[in-house]
Formats: C-alpha cells, structure tokens, sequence
C-alpha cells in the first residue's frame, strides 16, 4: 500500500479512536487503560511476522523474544481488565 | 491464504476492539467489551500464524504460551493498589516489543529507515520511561521528583540528538546509527520520567499508555500493516485523552508535568499559619454519633487511604450508616484521587461499594450543600478551596470538591501535614471541620465498632 493511503487510515483512526475514547466513563478509566494496554500488544503481529521465518538466525530470536513481551502484555491486559470489571458490581436488590 | 481473506480478518479484528473500547461506556457492557476485545485480539493472531508470512509454528507457539502464563499469572496475582506498576510495567514490555521489532526488520535488511526508526524511537522511551514509572511506583526509587543542575538543558541536547541521530539514520540508513538511535532513546526516556513524582504519576502513566500506541503505529508504517495502524492509534489517542483529563484536574499543562520538579519544594504557605490557627479534634465516637444522626453522608476517599488499607472497613462504616441508621451516603471521587486515572473507582469496587453510589466531581460536587457531614479520608489538596480563591496558590485553579460546604466536615488524617502540593489547607481550621488524627484503617474501624454496638 503506498504511504498516502496508510496516512490516510491513520488519520481516521486518530479520529475514531478520539471519539470512542471520549465516550468511556471516568469510573472505567483504569479498565480502558489495561485494555488498551492489551490491544496496544498487537504489535505481536509484527513481530509473528518477523519470527515466522524458517532459518533461526537472530532476527527471528529477536522476533521471538518480540512475541513473547507482546504476549505477556495481551494475556496480562485482559485478564487484570476482566479482574477489574468483574469488581464492578450494581447494587443488590433488596 | 488468500490477502483478501486477510485484509478481511484484520477489518473484523479493527472492529471488535473499536466495539470493545465502545462498551467501557458504561460498566453494564463493560465485560462483554473486553471479551470482545480478546476475540479481536484472538482472530488476528491467528489468521497471521494461518497466513503464508509465518512458515514456523513450533517456537512461536512456544513463545506465545510462556507469554500467556508470565501474563495471566502476574495479572491474578496483583493487588489493586498496585495497579499502577503493572500497567507502567506492561507499558514497558509493549515498547521494548516494537524496540525488537524494529530491530529485526533493520538486521532483515527493510527499507522502510524513516518507519522503523520511528518504532524504535517510541518504542524506546516507552520502554525506558516505565521502566522507570515502574520502580517510582513501586517504592524501589524515591517516588519525589529527582532533579539535579542543567537537567532541561541535557534532556534538551539529548533530545535534539535523537531526532539528529533519526534523521540520519532515515537518509543513510546505516545499522550504527540506528544502534546509537536506540541508545539515545531509552536514555532519554530514563531521564525525561526522573523529574517527574508523586501527585503527576497519573499523567505520566498516561503519557507512557500513548507511547506504546504510537510505537504501534510506526511498526504498522515499516510492515505495511493496516491493523497495526489502527489499533495502535486507537491506543494513542486513549493514551493522550487520559493525560489530558489528568492535567486538567490538577490545573496543569502537560508540558509542565513533563518539565518536572513539581512539589519539592517546600512552599511558604506551608511554614506560615499552622502556628496561630487552631484545629477543631475530634474522637471516633463523635464523629459516629454525628454522622448516625445524619441525613446524608458524603464520603471523599483519596489514596491515602487505599495505601492505609482503609477500603474494606471504610465500606462496612457506609453501609451500617445506611443499612443501621438509614443515612444517605454517596461516595465522592476526585479524578486525580488514586495513583492512575480511575484508581479509586477500582478500588472501591474491589471493596464491594456498588457503582451506583460512587460519583465523579462534576455529579457530586453541588449535592454537598445538602449534604450534613462530608467525610473525607485519606484526601487532602483536591479538596482545597485556595483552589479556587487564592490566585497565588500552586493549586489556585485545580477543580475542587466543595466538602466546606457541608454541615460538618471530618477529616481523617495522620497529622495536620500538607498534601503532595506542599500547600497548607485552610479548611483544617474552618469552625465546622472535625480533625480525626490517626491511621485511615484504625479510625474507620473505631467509628464502626462504636456504630454497631
């Protein structure tokens, strides 16, 4: 893809992202901070391709190592924001 | 796999996590967001590891799972005080991520010099700089502010090289001095967060989240990587919208937050006064009689009181109010209340506190008017009216809660001391405010056993 559509997609989505992020709720703040945290770990698509070579020479450890941290951040981010939001209760009915 | 079955995946996958940040809109979705975040997450590895580009599984899966476990595990085992560290500290790995990333692709011989350098850059100083967020929050440095002689001036110079190094590096594209790129940056993402401290870790926590999204983003330019791209503005944009909502609670521009140095310096106005004005003292007991006989309680936790413990008890002490004495009680939350934006919400609903009666500053603030006693625990600089009086105040400006304005307000704390600001509260000697001198946890509890005796 040339670099002109890519800015492009880039700006829109600065643009969706500002929208949807100002709709979240301040009382989920720390939700969509480790949230964002998790899918800000799809970077481990990158760094799939970079480790998905054949030959082990040390851009594909890199890569390894690359999806191992991305990884740690994935799993790590949604189970604290699944943890969290299963704190936030509605009162019970009595 | 055919590239118009991927291109397909990734746009779901782009759609899922937009739809998953939508649900935080409300706690009611919130859960089904985040799951459909994961299933976002979920389909686009796995139509990658499916696609032609990954022609070895065995490693990779290898390496997925041990990050799974590291990441899981760490995440159970978290106290939700130490939230914040572990964000600053999965910040960190994200950055170090596209910092290998980048790496990889220069060593692989990419041409794209301008993108990956850009995800080194960023991906450095997010690295580094929670690196350093990280041991400040958790207590293995001196969380103050750490300053020294010519600091802006080296930063400054130091800055002025990376861009000099990137710069370079895009036009020659020479492996030396994307090495010497790497070096600047994570040293100067070492020293941009050591001036920072205490009260303004929320904003830089923030500023790191936004990191780790742009850092994305170059990795989505070098790599062609549409996904990449959106996700890691999306990230981005959160990122820089919580620091900017953080700056502005404290009446701060995020250009002097990242300047640093702020509330070190022991003001005046904290010396002066204490001397000559005296606090009203109260006793655990009288501050329960008071408030049983109340109409409307309002409570305003700050994080002195998440790092006393004071949840749990403090929760119990609302709810035999209302449950005992049929006292109306809300829960206050300024949004600069806990160390990350959103702490405090967390933490009281770990202690079971329904979300229904914890209210944001702009809800809550007119109801103290009508409120009988406003009790406020562990908090101190977010509720100073020389916020809003005194125009040569470091805080003069800060949205506050209004507690004076209630009947009688109690304060819940160790010792007359000022907060993180270094700026005395005239509020301790008003003729309606209540000391209540002693650890969070030890005088909610006292209050509890006197309420239900």
């Amino acid at each position: 893809m040339d670099i002109w559509t890519l800015l492009t997609i880039f700006m829109l989505a600065c643009f969706v992202g500002y929208f949807v992020v100002w709709g979240v709720t301040p009382a989920l703040h720390s939700p969509l901070m480790s949230v964002s945290n998790a899918i800000s770990g799809i970077v481990i698509i990158g760094a799939l391709i970079t480790a998905g070579e054949q030959e082990m020479d040390l851009p594909k450890i890199l890569g390894l190592a690359a999806v191992f941290l991305a990884a740690v951040n994935i799993f790590g981010g949604f189970a604290v924001s699944q943890r969290m939001l299963l704190m936030f209760k509605k009162k019970e009915k009595k | 796999m055919s590239a118009p079955f991927l291109s397909c995946a990734y746009i779901a996958a782009s759609i899922l996590f937009i739809i998953s940040i939508r649900g935080l809109s409300s706690p009611e979705t919130a859960r089904r967001g985040n799951i459909l975040g994961m299933a976002g997450m979920l389909l686009a590895i796995a139509v990658t590891l499916y696609s032609d580009v990954v022609k070895e599984y065995y490693w990779i899966l290898g390496a997925i799972a041990l990050g799974a476990l590291v990441g899981i595990w760490s995440a159970l085992k978290v106290r939700m005080t130490a939230l914040p560290q572990m964000v600053a500290a999965f910040n960190g790995l994200g950055g170090l991520s596209a910092v290998l990333i980048a790496l990889a692709e220069i060593l692989d011989g990419s041409p794209q010099y301008f993108e990956n350098a850009a995800g080194l850059l960023i991906g450095a100083l997010a690295f580094s700089g929670s690196f350093i967020a990280f041991a400040k929050l958790q207590g293995i440095m001196n969380a103050r502010a750490i300053t020294f002689p010519l600091q802006h001036m080296l930063n400054a110079i130091l800055g002025i090289a990376v861009i000099c190094t990137c710069a370079v590096f895009s036009l020659n594209g020479s492996p030396q001095m994307f090495y010497l790129l790497a070096a600047l940056s994570i040293l100067l993402g070492f020293l941009l967060i050591l001036p920072i401290g205490g009260a303004d870790m929320p904003v830089v926590i923030s500023v790191l989240n936004s990191y780790s999204g742009w850092a994305a983003v170059g990795i989505g330019f070098s790599l062609n990587n549409v996904l990449l791209i959106i996700v890691g503005s999306i990230v981005g944009a959160s990122g820089a919208i919580l620091s900017y909502i953080m700056c502005k609670a404290m009446n701060r521009s995020l250009f002097s937050v990242m300047l640093g140095g702020f509330g070190n310096d022991e003001k005046a106005s904290s010396a002066q006064g204490s001397a000559d004005k005296t606090a009203k003292t109260g006793d655990p007991a009288d501050a329960a009689f008071i408030m049983e006989n109340a109409n409307k309680v309002i409570i305003v936790p700050g994080y002195g009181m998440a790092a006393a413990q004071a949840q749990h008890i403090l929760k119990t002490m609302a709810y035999d109010l209302h449950d005992k004495y049929g006292v109306e009680v809300k829960f206050a939350i300024h949004p600069v209340a806990g160390r990350m934006p959103g702490h405090m919400n967390v933490l009281l609903a770990e202690a079971n506190v329904p979300y229904e009666d914890v209210f944001e500053l702009e809800e809550i603030n007119r109801e103290f008017e009508t409120a009988d006693v406003a009790f406020v625990i562990g908090a101190n600089d977010v509720t100073n009216p020389l916020a809003r009086t005194d125009t040569s105040s470091p805080l003069y400006g800060m949205p506050v809660l209004d507690v004076e304005k209630a009947k009688t307000v109690f304060f819940v704390k160790r010792s007359l001391a000022s907060g993180y600001s270094g700026v005395d509260n005239p509020l301790f000697y008003a003729p309606n405010t209540i000391m209540l001198y002693g650890d969070a946890k030890k005088v909610a509890s006292d209050i509890v056993a006197v309420l239900e005796k």
